[in-house]
């Protein structure tokens, strides 16, 4: 199981979150704030693992230039495929960004949000697709410029 | 890394700059989106955050409520709250512009608006309900877009009261030509059927249906339902499991478009989801599993290739392998594919093997073995997690011979944690060890010294519970009682001497009740040390009034003795006049006590604190007083519910007194003839207050039962037994090399080769020795054996025989004669069938078919010639005529050989089905409900079938929805080779659902190996728990009203025409065991209870060709789930 999905920059400021169990609205800067300190004071790729452990579960991260991906997920989860969830989710902005970068995100919070609804939902992995992923969205960019 | 990293590598110069950014070309840089965005980009502190979403905020709020704003300009005001509340600033004013959004909006800012209402709102919240229109709205539209983001709100959040009100449509969209709404609509359905089940119980089939949808994305959707429902019961699915092997076949065959694929990797996450299923499905089921080694086989040799995601479905086939029944091939493959991992240089790979060895030791304890040197490197891992895994699975091989080394690496661990979480986790394991395993006295005083000072206040508190009755129940020899409870005397003593000041309260507590029990064991120890030791304790600032209670108990058993009795004055003078009551009331205590020696040999007997306190719960005592008060003119007592009865129909509240409020005096208090414990009615003398003696009897003698106890009695062996044995066992010297051991244990040794070792590798070789010392005397056992492992040290002291066992119980069974068949006949024929309730009652099971010799003398006119067949006929045809719901005999031999184990009391009662738990190797476990008008029991029998005996059979029983408790308590000290071992739970419900699930864990040994255990789950539906409720149609009216909770639905008559609501109500009658309270007309109410009173009132009405039903109850929860199992029954019938 999921339970939310963040990105955050390397300064620590949150650029999307999506949660999947309810954290109530004060809690969450909280929490967001602690899991970045988690994972922004580990080293380097090659010498530190990209799962933590967060009280009782765990964050699996990615760093993506100046943007980490962290996603809490349940200990049952399978970690590595969840690692490899968010390179997914990272391919396709990149499809439909064609060279995402953290602005492309930032203005386009709603479109990033469309696109991870397709493929997460409730915690759960619901479409792994990058063409299906992406329908939806761009049928609605056709809608709007037509 | 991949090669978008590089690609947003390159693009991050750009970053900095606005002007070149394709995604920001789309807006104006003047927008004010726009300015948000950049505003935020250029915060530098949490304060200018503040001012500037507050800013924000008052121009959002602005807008939103100005007539003139555009939806377009809507939108982006929606994008804006997003972004407040995605910083922690709640925007709850723009909640309900975002449903408008949605509500009017044209496709794309409608999608926003959804998208709004499901990052704002949570599932309760009362606003939703103003999307129902508009999901309804958007669900017929023609706009295939609308449709579609209608489904996919709905899938995310939906009120559940309003389901009934789209479902229609939802299921219509099941059938939609468009494979995207088919996936939507059964993703929706999934959602439904997690918030309410009962809701799309009929349209079970139409899963499958989408099971076997043409196209591959549909029947991905339904696999999230199908995990769930198999998860709960995977009984019910296992015709479906060639189905979910065909699926995966052709997935690893490549057979899916294209497009699927990840990194070349055929749809990835499917294969992941199939597999959980499998393993699922495999579970304990050895023929399930057996036609799944092929596909199995073929994922393993499929996944070679060198890529994260591969890495990750190989884990799951791994899991998958070690869950289903055994197939010793594919366990080697999958042995090799988790060496593969924990050998990796690729650190997420190393953590995925030793999350996945972990997994396996618990069945094959070999496997660590062989990766013996890695897991040490591990342990000394730069990296945290690395080394908590490590610690996981050492904690899972752990035996009496390494627990010493095993132990210390995690208290190493423990000092340098400073995290809350683990610390706790870790002291309970810990302990665990230390309990289970420890070699002597002094490393286990030792190591739990060390989890009190360390877990503190953190850690659980069965913990020091659990400690404290380990060293007050002692072990088989007084002597090394003795000896365990003067060490940690002498150990708390000095730990008291060098400075208290840093011990946490559990401890502190710890340490006063075991120096208040057991100082007395050092003679040289005068108790005045002791004391001003304890004394000292009461004038530190830290310490809590809780822990002072415990001292000042402590000081009372030591108060003895000239100058004891000085220091105890001094001290009750000071807390006698405390603000906290308790600690007054000690003090009191100790006062009194300290003067009269000879009564405080009676209240607190020296080494006395496994003595159980008999509680006269009639509290016979205080007859006397009551009959003296009755005759004075009280009123006489009554029952709280009755009480509440008599209120309701009075509906008024009753002032009158519910008894003279006579000045209470002990002395005048006679005591009733009935035998009255004597220590309650000192104490209740001494204190002057009779509320109080339970909590005295609780703190001065530490009567612990109830505690949850995590580990068994049989944490502990016998040391002569141990030594005799470590003559057998052959234990690896640490200079044998660990290659040795290695080859010992198998052909995938890893380890380098022993000579010419430097210093530091020969370190972690004594390292690896002393770690997995005693895995390796097994290795020539097969692949799942693991029962040869060395015992453990102490064994605990076994209670008397005759408490608990439930072999003994069956033995007195045999002699008890149940009432005979022919009986039972002439008894149901002359009941009437309309008196339902009286059902659970009168429906006894005929004797076992099976009788032993004493019954068939007991009844032998009747019914020797009755066949088995015969017996088993009536009995099924009795149960139906009386209503009860319970599951004919099967015909499987073993059942009615069981039948026969029904413990006495309960043999006459219906039962269930005998339905078997769990199997682990020669245990068999299977267990029916035995249900009576007040109580629902569950009987579970554990049948030894293999040839040796069993020892220490415990039965551990848990659930969230029921209070469990049991009925014979204690382990089966033995249980014979192909015999039977019952046990006895009552059930109640505490949080109705509409089934309810007990999971149990059972815990035993062979003479010689380590303890086993095996967990399983037994399920139940509500309907067991409920029974009718006579009431009059008055009373009926007066609960209604009162009743809080209610649901409505309408559910389908079964018979056409005037009999119908009659025919339908004897139906449920019959089935659900409801009490029909009164028909008029088209009307009918129906009343029923769950056990323990918690009522269930039910309206029904014909309408329209259905019933509409409504139901009342005090309890949350209770209509729905009953409500459910009407519409299961109705059709069922």
């Amino acid at each position: 199981m999921i339970k939310f999905i963040l990105m955050v920059n390397r300064q620590g400021q949150t650029r999307l979150s999506r949660y999947y169990q309810p954290v109530e609205l004060n809690r969450r800067a909280l929490l967001e704030a602690d899991v970045v300190r988690c994972c922004l004071s580990r080293k380097k790729d090659q010498v530190s693992c990209s799962f933590v452990e967060y009280k009782d579960f765990k964050l699996v991260y990615r760093q993506y230039a100046a943007l980490y991906i962290v996603v809490g997920v349940t200990d049952s989860e399978n970690e590595l495929s969840v690692y490899e969830l968010v390179h997914n989710f990272v391919e396709v902005l990149d499809k439909y960004f064609s060279r995402v970068s953290e602005l492309d995100i930032m203005f386009n919070l709603d479109r990033v949000h469309v696109i991870l609804d397709e493929m997460i939902q409730n915690g759960h992995i619901v479409e792994t697709n990058k063409s299906r992923i992406l329908a939806p969205l761009t049928a609605l960019d056709k809608m709007a410029d037509g | 890394m991949s090669d978008v990293v590089e690609k947003t590598l390159t693009a991050l110069p750009s970053l900095l700059s606005f002007d070149s950014q394709p995604g920001s070309a789309k807006l104006s840089s003047t927008s004010k989106l726009g300015n948000l965005i950049r505003g935020i980009t250029e915060l530098t502190s949490k304060h200018e955050e503040e001012k500037l979403i507050q800013r924000e905020l008052t121009a959002i709020k602005e807008q939103v409520s100005s007539p003139n704003t555009s939806m377009r300009q809507m939108k982006e005001l929606m994008v804006r709250a997003i972004y407040c509340e995605m910083l922690g600033y709640e925007a709850s004013f723009s909640y309900i512009h975002a449903i408008k959004l949605a509500q009017q909006g044209t496709v794309l800012e409608k999608r926003v608006g959804y998208l709004a209402v499901s990052l704002f709102l949570n599932e309760s919240h009362e606003l939703l309900l103003l999307l129902v229109n508009t999901v309804l709205k958007d669900l017929q539209s023609t706009n295939l877009i609308e449709v579609c983001m209608a489904l996919t709100v709905v899938s995310q959040m939906f009120p559940k009261d309003m389901i009934p009100a789209i479902l229609p449509l939802v299921e219509e969209k099941l059938n939609h030509p468009k494979e995207i709404i088919r996936r939507k609509a059964v993703l929706a359905l999934y959602k439904f059927y997690q918030i309410a089940p009962n809701q799309v119980q009929h349209i079970h089939n139409k899963f499958r249906k989408a099971l076997c949808d043409k196209d591959p994305g549909v029947m991905t959707a339904s696999l999230h339902i199908y995990l769930q429902m198999i998860q709960e019961n995977p009984e019910g699915y296992k015709d479906l499991t060639g189905s979910f092997i065909t699926i995966l076949k052709q997935v690893v065959g490549g057979k899916l478009p294209m497009d699927f694929n990840y990194h070349s990797v055929p749809a990835p996450w499917l294969q992941i989801q199939l597999l959980r299923i499998l393993s699922l499905l495999g579970k304990n089921d050895q023929s399930t599993s057996e036609i799944m080694y092929e596909v199995l086989d073929e994922s393993l040799r499929r996944a070679e290739m060198n890529h994260n995601i591969t890495y990750a479905i190989l884990y799951e086939c791994v899991k998958c392998i070690y869950t289903i029944h055994p197939k010793s091939e594919l366990l080697e493959k999958a042995a090799k594919c988790i060496g593969n991992f924990v050998l990796s240089q690729k650190i997420n790979l190393k953590y995925l093997g030793l999350k996945a060895l972990t997994y396996v030791v618990q069945q094959d304890p070999k496997l660590a073995l062989q990766h013996q040197m890695t897991i040490i490197e591990c342990l000394d891992h730069p990296d945290f997690i690395i080394k908590r895994e490590t610690l996981e699975l050492l904690f899972r091989i752990t035996n009496a011979q390494n627990v010493t080394v095993i132990v210390e690496k995690m208290l190493e661990f423990l000092r340098i944690s400073k995290d809350d979480y683990t610390t706790t986790d870790l002291v309970g394991k810990v302990a665990e060890l230390a309990e289970k395993y420890a070699p002597d006295n002094e490393w286990f005083i030792e190591t739990m010294n060390t989890v009190f000072s360390v877990g503190g206040d953190m850690m659980q508190p069965d913990i020091p519970n659990n400690f404290l009755k380990l060293l007050s129940e002692g072990f088989d020899s007084v002597e090394e009682d003795r000896k365990l409870r003067q060490f940690a005397v002498d150990s708390y003593v000095s730990l008291l001497q060098d400075g208290p000041g840093k011990l946490p309260q559990r401890f502190l507590q710890v340490i006063s009740w075991v120096l208040g029990e057991y100082s007395y064991l050092r003679e040289e120890l005068e108790p005045a040390t002791v004391l001003r030791l304890l004394a000292k304790l009461l004038d530190s600032k830290k310490t809590t009034s809780e822990t002072k209670s415990w001292v000042l108990t402590a000081m009372t058993k030591l108060c003895a003795g000239g100058a004891g009795v000085s220091v105890a004055q001094e001290v009750s003078e000071t807390y006698s006049s405390s603000l906290d009551t308790v600690l007054r009331q000690r003090a009191q205590e100790l006062q009194h006590l300290s003067q009269d020696s000879e009564l405080r040999e009676r209240v607190l007997p020296r080494d006395a604190g496994l003595e159980s306190i008999e509680v006269d719960s009639s509290l016979s005592f205080l007859d006397g007083f009551v009959s003296e008060a009755l005759a004075a003119g009280a009123a006489p007592y009554k029952p709280p519910h009755q009480r509440q009865e008599e209120l309701a129909q009075a509906k008024a509240l009753s002032l009158e007194p519910y008894g003279l409020s006579l000045p209470i005096s002990i002395s005048s208090c006679s005591i009733a003839d009935r035998q009255s414990p004597t220590l309650l009615s000192i104490s209740s003398g001494l204190s002057g207050d009779s509320t109080d003696l339970s909590h005295k009897g609780g703190s001065t003698t530490l009567k612990l039962d109830g505690v949850k106890r995590v580990w068994g009695r049989d944490g502990y062996l016998a040391q002569r037994e141990s030594v005799e044995e470590a003559a057998h066992v052959e234990v690896p010297s640490p200079l044998r090399s660990p290659s040795q051991q290695g080859e010992a244990a198998g052909s995938h040794s890893q380890t380098p080769t022993p000579t010419a070792t430097p210093e530091p590798e020969q370190e972690k070789q004594q390292l690896a020795s002393s770690l997995f010392v005693g895995l390796s005397s097994q290795s020539s056992v097969c692949l799942m054996g693991k029962s040869d492992l060395p015992p453990q040290r102490f064994r605990r002291k076994a209670k008397s025989p005759g408490s608990s066992s439930g072999t003994s119980e069956s033995t007195s069974n045999s002699l008890v004669s149940p009432p005979s068949a022919v009986d039972n006949l002439l008894c149901n024929s002359l009941l009437d069938s309309t008196v339902s309730s009286e059902l659970a009652v009168s429906s006894p099971e005929p004797p076992p078919p099976q009788l032993s010799q004493g019954l068939t003398t007991a009844n032998g006119t009747c019914d020797a010639e009755l066949t088995d067949r015969d017996v088993k006929g009536r009995s099924s045809a009795l149960i139906k005529d009386n209503g009860v719901v319970a599951a004919e005999d099967s015909d499987r031999p073993e059942d009615v050989c069981l039948t026969s184990h029904l413990p006495a009391e309960l043999s006459g009662l219906s039962h269930s089905e005998i339905s078997p738990l769990c199997s682990h190797q020669s245990l068999d476990l299977s267990a029916c409900q035995v249900h009576t008008e007040d109580s629902l029991t569950l009987v579970v029998f554990i049948h030894n079938s293999s040839a040796s005996d069993v020892q220490q059979v415990l039965l551990q029983l848990e659930s969230d929805e029921l209070e469990v408790s049991c009925v014979c308590d204690g382990p089966v000290q033995e249980l014979r080779s192909d015999s039977v071992a019952v046990c006895q739970y009552t059930l109640t419900v505490k949080r109705p659902a509409v089934h309810v699930e007990v999971s149990g864990l059972v815990s035993y040994q062979f003479p010689v190996g380590t303890p086993q255990s095996v967990q399983f789950s037994y399920k139940l539906p509500l309907t067991s728990f409920i029974r009718p409720l006579t009431v009059s149609t008055e009373e009926y009216g007066t609960m209604w009203l009162a009743f809080a909770h209610d649901t409505k639905q309408n559910l389908a008559l079964i018979s056409e025409g005037q009999e119908s609501l009659t025919a339908t109500l004897n139906v449920l009658k019959k089935k659900l065991q409801l009490h029909v309270v009164e028909i008029i007309g088209m009307e009918g109410i129906v009343a029923c209870r769950l056990l323990q009173n918690q009522l269930c009132l039910m309206h029904c009405r014909v309408h329209a060709g259905t019933l509409a039903v409504w139901l009342r109850s005090p309890v949350p929860d209770l209509p729905d789930c009953l409500i459910y199992h009407c519409q299961r029954a109705l059709q069922e019938h």
